[in-house]
């Protein structure tokens, strides 16, 4: 009988977005059974309820947020030796991959990252090289690990027992010490793997994000950077978008004084709907764009944000 | 003081990437060094620099690769940084090792080669699965210091702090020596080789390895060793290009019709 294993990601008392995703991947294989590495864990399970979980493992004396991957990947292959799920599904986050990585090395199994889809044959499918090429993949030793992106699926809203088991970790010390802790505190806007709009800046705007923000928060968007931006210092690293920076797939990709070449079109040109405002009207960006204005940023955002603004009001 | 930095050669990132019987194409486009790499080179010269007052422990810097032979360009950028020498693990067997195999054989030749401290870049731009760091210290039991933006190395106790930045946060994460550090773009500038460390690099060893050379069985690596394998590969139809208008007084109203139009406003 297949059978899939989670892993749960969460943060100060509640479960991540990405749960629900990979409940549902994990239920097209088979059984689904969910590992949380947390002491405080009551109301982290109840909400696990609300998803196509069959049972939840707790495990205790490890938490994941205060562990660094070592260990934690250690206590979590025991379990896929002892369990052995047909796959191990993780988030696919810095330490989701880490922690990944070295379960693979430690049950001698194959590992396939950034998943957008799985079928229930464990068929992995990618998108690579900047969304120009989709991959069809398969692990063919050992556990199917298999990472997958944020935002790829609808997560599934049927409900299962989630019955539960609590085990102590095996006392496993990490070679690391964590000395401090600052979590990312989640600002007004969305998180950019996950929002659905994204406007992002680039050259054109010469450090001046203001209108790109403006837009942002009037369509609830997430703001995003190129590598020229970032590297000016006009946005934070974190925001990047491209080859060395995120990828993205939202609903609406607005490039805002962006000229699309490859570093930044390879992380964002699987969106479904791109919008591009340029002064150059030869800027590579508009061979993508959906819908493109020749124009300054600086004239054409202020009107669209108003435009905007009184058909909400209208 | 040993200090590796683990390198690969990648097809040049401003060009297209295709994909060719289930495997990168990585003949028919230019090669470069991996571009997080260079911010690996960059931090392990910058702390060779730091330490060089302390003549009674002087650092070696080695940049490693595995990777087919005109991976030795790469290499060569590394050396013409100012790194000290150089080990290609060179071998068609190699061809399609997944990072498991890749992982085993860097893992074979640092703890062969006895490195106490090793360097990587964060992913490489191909494959971008972000996993070798990880898997290194797994397979050498050394310490995992990843996603460093800042990386301090105390000598004469041992042990190595960073500051670890990912989207989740920031974490302060010390460890004792061996360790594996993989840095983040934001960590620092990587130096343009001067003109003198170009000619210097002409006259460093870059010692090209076999598996041979290092007890590695062939059957382990390469496609025939790989534990994923590729089903297909499709190229997506390029998109055709849209809409295209001119502002002259009413670009943003236009484009707030198109977002209406698709009912986003």
């Amino acid at each position: 009988m297949s059978s899939a294993m989670i892993l749960i990601d969460y943060d100060n008392g509640s479960i991540a977005k990405s749960v629900g995703e990979l409940a549902t991947f994990a239920s097209r294989v088979g059984e689904v059974t969910a590992v949380l590495f947390a002491d405080e864990y009551q109301v982290l399970v109840d909400h696990l309820k609300a998803f196509p979980i069959s049972k939840v493992i707790v495990v205790t004396g490890c938490n994941l947020n205060e562990n660094t991957a070592g260990p934690i990947a250690k206590e979590l292959s025991h379990l896929v030796s002892e369990l052995e799920p047909s796959a191990l599904l993780i988030s696919s986050t810095a330490k989701g991959k880490e922690i990944a990585a070295r379960v693979a090395v430690r049950t001698q199994s194959g590992i396939i990252t950034d998943a957008i889809e799985l079928s229930a044959e464990l068929v992995a499918t990618q998108s690579v090289f900047g969304g120009s090429t989709v991959v069809h993949s398969k692990v063919k030793h050992g556990t199917s690990i298999i990472t997958l992106r944020p935002n790829s699926v609808e997560a599934s809203q049927a409900g299962g027992p989630a019955e539960l088991v609590v085990r102590e970790a095996a006392a496993s010390v990490g070679k690391e010490t964590i000395t401090s802790r600052t979590p990312t505190v989640s600002g007004g806007r969305p998180e950019l793997s996950e929002a659905s709009i994204i406007v992002s800046g680039g050259r054109g705007t010469n450090g001046d994000f203001s209108q790109v923000e403006a837009l942002a928060d009037v369509l609830g968007a997430a703001v995003g950077a190129s590598r020229a931006a970032t590297d000016a210092g006009w946005y934070p690293h974190s925001h990047q978008v491209g080859q060395t920076g995120k990828t993205v797939s939202p609903q609406l990709y607005v490039a805002c004084g962006i000229s699309g070449a490859i570093q930044h079109r390879a992380g964002m040109q699987t969106s479904k709907t791109i919008v591009a405002i340029n002064k150059d009207p030869d800027a590579p960006i508009f061979e993508l764009a959906d819908f493109g204005v020749v124009g300054d940023l600086f004239s054409v955002l202020p009107q669209a944000v108003a435009g905007i603004n009184s058909k909400k009001s209208s | 003081m040993k200090i590796a930095i683990c390198v690969k050669q990648v097809p040049d990132s401003w060009a297209e990437k295709k994909m060719a019987g289930g495997l990168l194409d990585r003949d028919s486009v230019d090669a470069v060094l991996n571009d997080l790499d260079e911010y690996a080179v960059e931090e392990a010269l910058r702390i060779v620099e730091a330490h060089s007052q302390d003549g009674a422990n002087p650092i070696t810097t080695t940049v490693i690769s595995m990777g087919p032979e005109r991976a030795t360009d790469a290499l060569r950028k590394a050396l013409s940084m100012g790194v000290d020498e150089a080990i290609l693990i060179t071998d068609p067997a190699l061809q399609g090792s997944d990072a498991l195999a890749t992982s085993a054989v860097l893992a074979k030749v640092i703890s062969t080669e006895g490195f106490d401290l090793v360097f990587c870049g964060t992913e490489s731009t191909d494959a971008r699965m972000s996993v070798i760091p990880a898997m290194l210290a797994e397979r050498l039991e050394y310490a995992q210091l990843t996603f460093a933006g800042v990386v301090t190395l105390d000598v004469a106790s041992s042990t190595v702090s960073i500051d670890r930045m990912t989207d989740a946060g920031t974490e302060k994460i010390q460890a004792p020596l061996p360790a594996v550090v993989g840095v983040i773009e934001k960590i620092n500038e990587p130096r343009y080789p001067s003109f003198k460390g170009i000619m210097a690099a002409k006259k460093k060893t870059i010692h090209s390895k076999s598996l041979s050379d290092y007890g590695i069985n062939s059957a382990v690596v390469g496609s025939a060793g790989a534990w994923s394998s590729v089903e297909d590969a499709l190229a997506m139809p390029a998109r055709g290009a849209g809409i295209k208008v001119v502002d002259e007084g009413n670009g943003g109203n236009a484009l707030v019709e198109f977002l209406a139009e698709k009912r986003i406003v």
